[in-house]
């Protein structure tokens, strides 16, 4: 998808003003935070398999060219096929080209956020070849032609209204007054319907949670079965991956398989977790005749080596998505593009440019919750901090902004003319309010007073009790 | 320059260096050769083998499978009939090859084929070639012996796992594909655990999406709690 992030801030009023939406996330907490605790306060080795998970990501990483050549020899050796794309573009060509000579007129996909990234639907339906989405949350939006809002959830904004609706109007042969009132009839329904599909596709696409060097293997990790329905029964089966989603060894994938559901959705283990190696053995009564692996770079290997280098160790489980106050007052779709939340206020700039992405590392309290849940121990937070710093450097930060953060500046570096400052401004403050201890309205904070009410400054100044308690 | 060299350049100019000393990656090929398991939860591992299978039973239960116990293979068939008999399902089974020398004759009522699983088909029964006690999930092979097929398109997907083949961990089920041969992986290893499931609509979790609806696991050997 094309990225907009640069709307965010109108973007983000309007979502604060949807209900609909506000009530979708209001979800949030029930429906994976509270199951993440329960399902990490079952297992005492979770804190030592988050230091595990990051140091076997850390290794990974600087010797991310070994490990890609290894997994590269291991994927050829079963006869399979790698190929190595720079861009988007190069990525959506190659796979165009391989459904191309497949004869393919319908392709099915498994959920995969690197698909998303190169905007892969979008260019299969223009040159001919239909995508069909089979994870239900995927499913849906694709109905609907919507963005994803949540990178495991992707169809979290929506309500089983907006399913139903969508269903009458798209799926044909049904009767109208059926009854899709109730999650169980609106399932059954996707589920008749897509089994056509899956049956018919001439290749299916499936993202990858990992790649495998040892044995050349792709992992994808689901729940619904859609995506082993899709790399089993069509002729060509191709894995989109991105390059940091290499691991050395299964014992590594354990690792990442132990951390991932339970962060993600707080189950012990999700429902499949699937190892594909090569295409079908010579025997073999099924499974697929052509292996591919689509390894986008995308902007990644400009991230080793830096600041932004830890945010390749993320396995996109979301945790931090769900537990961000950011992210649970505007949902998905505000941030513009595919990844949202902290992990997506990180990742955006560097795939998208900082230009684009700007509003994204400012969107954030900086509370640390990203960071505490974050199973691969990624310091979102210093990272943010990090961006602020390069959107100040490069003056991309508005005037408005620059003046208050330079006339701050000058004050701080004055110690006794900011006490002065300080000591005015506080008697000023609490002067407005007229002795009931707060402001409801103060010129130039008008967007701060516009939602609460700010506390007007009472007693002296911190600095000033410190100062007499250092003299006593 | 290929997009690969482009590729493996760029990565090497972000880490400011050039390939691997060739010393470097010797170790990391060792590391590959001998892969070492990193943090295993005692969970299962400080359990003995009749604990393993208690913590698998209960695990699997936990994910909304259902579990019957039998003494032998030979009663397999047997209970394969009285779970279907329950469910009101037509007892028309597809069974993968490798479990062809049972005895299905001795339920005359149920009609069987051995093969991949199309579309229409309503009941599979599949072997497993291990369980894993940790989060009782099973591993299923795929090979002509056992179509992957089976593991997904019928409503109904029944697995016969001999207790003896219940693990504790993850790492054990490698060690054990590893022993297999130097062929690498089958196609496809499916760890399983519980039916099909979604939480895609309000994130309420409805079981049977595009998967089984049904996951009954038949465990033979184990002495019954």
């Amino acid at each position: 998808m094309q990225p907009d992030c640069h709307s965010f801030e109108s973007a983000s009023r309007t979502a604060l003003a949807d209900d609909s939406l506000q009530d979708s996330l209001a979800k949030v907490k029930a429906g994976f935070r509270i199951n993440r605790l329960k399902a990490i306060d079952k297992l005492p080795e979770f804190e030592d398999l988050r230091d595990a998970g990051r140091d076997l990501k850390n290794h990974t990483l600087k010797n991310l060219d070994f490990y890609l050549e290894v997994f590269e020899d291991k994927v050829t050796a079963q006869g399979g096929h790698v190929h190595w794309c720079r861009d988007a573009e190069e990525a959506r060509r190659t796979v165009l080209e391989i459904c191309r000579k497949a004869d393919a007129r319908t392709v099915t996909k498994g959920k995969s956020m690197i698909a998303e990234e190169i905007a892969l639907n979008d260019y299969l339906e223009s040159h001919g070849v239909e995508p069909v989405e089979t994870d239900l949350g995927e499913y849906i939006i694709q109905l609907r032609r919507d963005p994803p809002s949540h990178i495991i959830a992707p169809a979290l904004h929506l309500n089983r209204g907006h399913f139903a609706k969508a269903f009458r109007k798209k799926h044909e042969g049904y009767p109208a007054d059926r009854m899709l009132d109730e999650p169980r009839q609106l399932l059954d329904e996707a589920r008749d319907v897509l089994r056509g599909h899956f049956v018919a596709a001439d290749v299916g696409i499936t993202g990858a949670n990992m790649l495998v060097a040892e044995t050349g293997s792709s992992i994808i990790v689901t729940n619904e079965g859609n995506g082993d329905l899709t790399q089993t029964l069509p002729r060509v089966h191709i894995v989109l991956a991105s390059i940091e989603k290499v691991v050395p060894t299964l014992e590594d994938a354990a690792t990442v398989m132990r951390l991932l559901a339970r962060s993600a959705t707080g189950q012990e283990f999700s429902a499949y977790t699937t190892v594909s190696t090569g295409p079908r053995r010579p025997e073999d009564l099924d499974g697929p005749e052509e292996f591919h692996v689509v390894l986008l770079d995308n902007g990644r290997s400009a991230m080793l080596g830096g600041e932004f280098q830890d945010m390749l160790r993320c396995i996109r489980c979301a945790a931090c998505i769900n537990h961000c106050p950011i992210y649970g007052a505007v949902g998905g779709h505000a941030y513009g593009w595919v990844y949202s939340g902290p992990m997506g206020s990180v990742l955006t700039p560097a795939l998208v440019g900082l230009e684009e992405a700007r509003h994204l590392p400012n969107a954030s309290t900086l509370c640390g919750r990203c960071e505490a849940v974050c199973p691969m121990r990624i310091p979102l937070p210093k990272m943010l901090r990090h961006w602020r710093e390069r959107e100040f450097e490069r003056h991309l930060t508005p005037g408005r902004v620059r003046a208050g953060l330079k006339l701050w500046a000058f004050l701080a570096k004055r110690p006794a003319l900011y006490r002065l400052a300080n000591g005015l401004g506080a008697r000023l403050l609490a002067k407005l309010s007229r002795g009931t201890g707060r402001l409801p309205r103060l010129p130039l904070a008008g967007g701060w007073t516009k939602a609460r009410d700010l506390p007007a400054p009472q007693g002296r100044s911190f600095q000033s009790q410190w100062a007499e308690r250092k003299r006593r | 320059m290929s997009s690969r060299e482009e590729i493996l350049g760029a990565i090497r100019r972000s880490l400011k260096r050039g390939p691997l000393p060739e010393r470097r990656a010797d170790e990391l090929r060792a590391r590959l050769a001998e892969p070492r398991a990193n943090v295993l939860p005692a969970r299962a591992l400080s359990l003995g083998q009749e604990g393993r299978v208690a913590l698998f039973v209960e695990m699997a239960q936990a994910a909304a499978a259902s579990v019957a116990r039998v003494d032998s293979l030979d009663e397999v068939p047997a209970e394969v009939a009285r779970y279907l008999a329950g469910l009101n399902e037509p007892p028309r089974l597809v069974i993968a090859p490798a479990l062809k020398e049972l005895d299905w004759e001795s339920s005359p009522l149920m009609s069987v084929e051995f093969r991949a699983a199309d579309a229409g088909d309503g009941v599979s029964v599949t072997p497993a070639f291990a369980g894993i006690a940790e989060t009782g999930t099973l591993a299923l092979l795929s090979g002509p012996d056992s179509p992957t097929t089976l593991n997904f398109l019928p409503d109904t997907h029944i697995v016969v796992l001999k207790a003896e083949d219940i693990t504790a961990t993850y790492e054990d089920v490698w060690v054990r594909l590893r022993r297999l041969g130097e062929g690498g992986l089958p196609r496809t290893v499916n760890l399983i655990t519980g039916p099909s499931r979604t939480g895609d609509i309000e994130l309420s979790i409805q079981l049977g999406a595009h998967g089984p609806r049904r996951l009954h696991l038949v465990l033979v050997g184990a002495t019954a709690p």
